[in-house]
């Protein structure tokens, strides 16, 4: 603990010399002064984030805007400049089996000589443990998950024989695997068919009611209020957090969007004059 | 030309000389089958081929440390464990070009591999020229060389060898997890680090212990196109293992046998070279993912496609023929097959005769064709379900009736029995009676009697 304020010390910007609020444990998420930057390029920026317990949250955002980093930085996987994510107010190191990670489709080689039950299993190895075998046991329950998402049957189908949609539900599936409170997800609708869309909201849905949280970076501004009850804002910074109705208005997005969505209007302006 | 009798005892290991030689390079090769694989799946057979190039400096160095000592310089175990050092030290210097600029990791690999390399050849220079030491040997590091092998240098390459494949097989389940998504890996709390360590580690000891027999220039080779084979006939983890480890065993059986019998020819150079002709034959024949097999494929399903539109074409012609009445199997002028599809002459003598040979078509007369009586049940059932596939896509695809014959072609040939009675049920409110009771339903758009335009 003394090394890590120490360290962060020294970086830039500054930590900020208030002392460091507690969290009780029911938060799934809080994040204090987090700061991320590539290359001394800042790509989050003093991020406060609170994510109350069983909600379905959306993580909105440009490109570039840090919402994948922001997930990273919270599973450890890039080193953080400066503040810190506590998980039910434990550092992730400490609460690695309540979180479930579902990294982005396109992060991994899918012509690979695995099958589908194969990437499922791998939610289990953290309970296995080093050296030990995927038992019976293990194979049903990814079973059982695969059929959560709908595509039991194709268990044993090589995975570069998946449609993009069939991939991101075999993802969603070793996340299920994990038994996990808080699950976080990369771009879960990026480029997927119609069912796959609607069977990943009834499986978001259907977590939330057993009281999990899910984080989800999401990219369509058009279902973001039907498919979630909290929402992030986030352009570097978190422009704003709260839920989806009150938080999903012109001004936040204007704010996140800035000029790009501007233009969107305008290009919207103008096909509306000429149709008129 | 070595005689039957050499060569069997060869390959059986009966023969004192080049029993431990051939012994050593199969399990040598089974080690690098194994970890081999797990070096292509992570993606770093370049990193294989700098770390082995970056041996040679290590060996050439220990050769002149061990003359000063006062040895002879010779002592297997003393010249690996040069090779060993220099070659994590050529695995440093790129993790820290990596780390510390930001040159891409193949300019790493690329620098390290010839900077090493450049380093151990002019070592070697010099060390040959050192008084009291004889360096001729050295150079057998570089190609590799079946020279006669005491039995304790055997032990060494054995025991290292049974200790890689087994540690490879003990991590199978984190290696997978490893190459396959490394982020999702060290979410989970599995030190990646220390695993790409781990596969690194094995890498050079399979590496270090294959330098004398393969050489530092082949040994990758030794590494990558077992598992690669292997890939072309499974795709599962576990068989792609375990293929590959009999891939490699057995090119280094072969290779150091063939080798023994004709001193000429280097060892390294022969066992990659058995590992080669494996690798083109998977390449070309393997039924999972070789090329041949998916020509085959590929072949075939054109070949079907082209006999269902020529039955297609003829259930049309028919149908024109019938007007207004049942559709009845009458003779046809095969100038109406030519202008139904834009076939020309060749193609459509190719698409007649694969519908003769299979009993489909007979000829009726001049210039005129004939359906068999399976042939035009075939017809009829092609038919159907094509114009069952033109209607669920007008349905539920909202495409244009006027578009539709061209996406349905697509796809109608691959239609299995079960897909055509989800149709069935599922249209079965947008046919009416009259077509039900017919077995094929009229088109849902105008059929083209006119030859379509030249694309």
């Amino acid at each position: 603990m003394h090394s890590e304020s120490l360290k962060s010390q020294s970086t830039f910007p500054p930590k900020s010399t208030e002392p460091r609020p507690e969290h009780p444990p029911e938060v799934p998420l809080a994040i204090h002064d987090l700061t991320v930057a590539y290359h001394r390029k800042p790509v989050l920026w003093d991020v406060e984030l609170n994510i109350p317990e069983g909600k379905l949250v959306g993580i909105v955002g440009p490109n570039g805007a840090g919402k994948s980093t922001l997930l990273k930085a919270c599973l450890d996987l890039i080193p953080k400049t400066s503040g810190w994510a506590h998980i039910y107010g434990k550092p992730y190191r400490k609460a690695r089996h309540l979180v479930a990670y579902v990294p982005q489709r396109e992060s991994v080689d899918w012509d690979f000589p695995v099958t589908a039950l194969d990437v499922v299993a791998m939610g289990s190895y953290r309970r296995l443990g080093w050296f030990r075998r995927v038992s019976r046991k293990e194979n049903d329950r990814a079973r059982d998950a695969l059929d959560q998402v709908g595509i039991a049957h194709l268990a044993d189908r090589q995975i570069n024989q998946l449609s993009g949609g069939q991939q991101q539900r075999v993802f969603l599936a070793r996340a299920l695997m994990q038994d996990a409170e808080l699950y976080l997800m990369d771009e879960p609708f990026a480029a997927v068919d119609a069912a796959t869309e609607e069977a990943i909201v009834i499986l978001l849905r259907s977590l939330s009611e057993r009281g999990k949280t899910c984080l989800v970076v999401h990219h369509d501004l058009a279902t973001v209020t039907n498919y979630f009850d909290w929402l992030v804002l986030l352009n570097m910074r978190v422009v704003a957090s709260g839920p989806a109705e009150e938080t999903f208005t012109r001004e936040n997005l204007q704010k996140t969007y800035g000029g790009k969505l501007s233009l969107l209007e305008k290009a919207a302006e103008a096909l509306r004059h000429s149709i008129e | 030309m070595p005689s039957w009798g050499d060569i069997v005892e060869v390959l059986l290991l009966q023969n004192y000389n080049t029993r431990l030689v051939v012994l050593s390079t199969t399990l040598l090769g089974i080690a690098a089958g194994l970890v081999g694989s797990f070096l292509l799946l992570r993606k770093r057979s370049l990193m294989g081929d700098a770390l082995s190039h970056a041996t040679l400096p290590g060996v050439t160095i220990a050769f002149a440390i061990m003359v000063a000592l006062g040895g002879d310089g010779k002592s297997l175990p003393g010249l690996l464990l040069g090779a060993t050092i220099s070659g994590i030290a050529g695995i440093a210097t790129m993790l820290l070009i990596r780390n510390t600029t930001r040159l891409r990791d193949d300019v790493a690999m690329g620098f390290v591999l010839s900077v090493f390399f450049g380093i151990g050849v002019a070592a070697l220079a010099m060390v040959s020229r050192v008084p009291g030491g004889n360096a001729a040997g050295l150079e057998s590091f570089i190609y590799g060389k079946t020279a006669s092998m005491i039995q304790s240098d055997f032990i060494i390459i054995a025991a290292v060898a049974g200790i890689a494949s087994l540690v490879s097989l003990a991590l199978l389940k984190e290696f997978l997890l490893l190459c396959f998504d490394d982020g999702f890996a060290s979410s989970q709390g599995w030190p990646t680090l220390w695993l790409d360590i781990a596969l690194l580690a094995l890498v050079t000891a399979v590496t270090v212990i294959g330098l004398q027999a393969v050489g530092l220039i082949l040994v990758i080779a030794f590494l990558i196109t077992p598992p690669t084979a292997a890939r072309f006939w499974t795709n599962r983890l576990l068989p792609m293992l375990l293929l590959s480890a009999i891939i490699g065993g057995v090119s280094g059986w072969l290779g150091a046998s063939i080798s023994a019998l004709t001193p000429k020819l280097p060892a390294g150079a022969v066992i990659v070279l058995v590992a080669a002709v494996v690798f083109l034959i998977s390449m070309l024949f393997a039924p999972a993912r070789g090329v041949f097999p998916r020509i085959a494929r590929h072949s075939h399903l054109r070949r079907k496609v082209d006999r269902q539109h020529l039955l297609r074409a003829a259930y049309e012609i028919l149908e024109s023929l019938a007007g207004d009445d049942e559709v009845r199997n009458t003779p046809f002028p095969i100038e109406a097959l030519q202008l139904k599809r834009a076939w020309s002459q060749r193609q459509l003598k190719r698409v007649l005769r694969i519908a003769r040979r299979e009993d489909h078509l007979e000829p009726a007369g001049s210039g005129f064709l004939r359906l068999s009586e399976p042939g035009f049940g075939e017809a009829a059932r092609i038919t159907r379900n094509h114009r069952l596939w033109e209607r669920y896509l007008i349905k539920y695809a909202d495409i244009a009736p006027s578009h539709v014959d061209r996406d349905a072609d697509l796809v109608e040939h691959i239609l299995g029995a079960e897909l055509v009675s989800e149709l069935e049920a599922d249209l079965e409110t947008e046919i009416d009676e009259r077509e039900l009771t017919v077995p094929v339903p009229a088109s849902p758009h105008l059929i083209q009697t006119e030859p379509p335009a030249e694309a």
